[in-house]
């Protein structure tokens, strides 16, 4: 699996600008864009969603699949498919956790974490999701901004 | 009818974004769709042939879990959206 994604500088800052300004509770959105032949992923736009988890936004997150039906169908419109995803962690390290790791189910995609410190964005880290259901695990992915 | 193949589910559908299907109901669309790509099936489903929990199956705008589940009855111009579920956060377990 590749361990490279591609993102423009504005759409970086975009997903990080997101999370400064959803703090003290967590953002979330879709990462849209390709993948090529080699598996290296390309970003070309992303899409704020909204977080359903209102019970404790501070640090969980939930994306409803409804808002993804609608994004996957203009993402068709213009040849983009879902290639990953991104969430901010309010003061707290831009690590996956358990949680992240357990309730991730798209094999294959990027998980973009920002920790937002104080308010503002800090680190950014992508992880590629890889293997099965059963066996799935974190990689870490290298970020490269154009 | 189509059905949308999320991105980590293409692999083992002969990587399609979509596929067209005739179908009466939802649970029909989806017998077809893991019959013609049998690797699909346990990515879908459990081994007692429920839909595992993170996987959301949508009837145009609709979660079939409030309309008849599997049993809802479909049309030509339906469109179904298989969509993994999305969550996760800073919190430990």
């Amino acid at each position: 699996m590749s361990i490279v994604l591609k993102i423009g500088k504005s759409q970086f800052e975009e997903l990080r600008h997101h999370g400064e300004q959803t703090y003290p509770h967590e953002c979330c959105g879709v990462l849209l864009g390709q993948i090529n032949g080699e598996g290296v992923k390309h970003v070309r736009a992303v899409v704020r969603c909204g977080n359903t988890r209102v019970d404790s936004p501070h640090n969980r997150y939930h994306i409803d699949p409804r808002e993804l039906v609608g994004i996957q169908r203009k993402a068709r419109e213009s040849e983009l498919d879902i290639i990953g995803f991104y969430h901010s962690h309010p003061d707290h390290p831009a690590r996956w956790s358990q949680t992240d790791l357990a309730e991730a189910h798209w094999i294959g995609c990027s998980y973009v974490i920002t920790s937002v410190e104080q308010g503002r964005a800090a680190q950014t880290n992508s992880f590629a999701l890889a293997g099965e259901e059963e066996t799935k695990e974190f990689h870490d992915e290298e970020i490269t901004v154009e | 009818m189509k059905v949308m193949i999320p991105t980590p589910l293409r692999q083992y559908a002969g990587k399609q974004a979509s596929v067209e299907l005739l179908a009466s109901t939802v649970g029909e669309a989806l017998g077809s769709l893991v019959s013609r790509n049998p690797e699909l099936r346990k990515h879908l489903f459990t081994d007692d042939g429920k839909l595992r929990a993170f996987v959301n199956v949508y009837l145009n705008d609709e979660d079939i879990r409030y309309l008849n589940k599997e049993s809802t009855r479909v049309q030509e111009s339906d469109t179904i959206s298989i969509v993994p579920s999305i969550a996760g956060g800073s919190a430990s377990r």
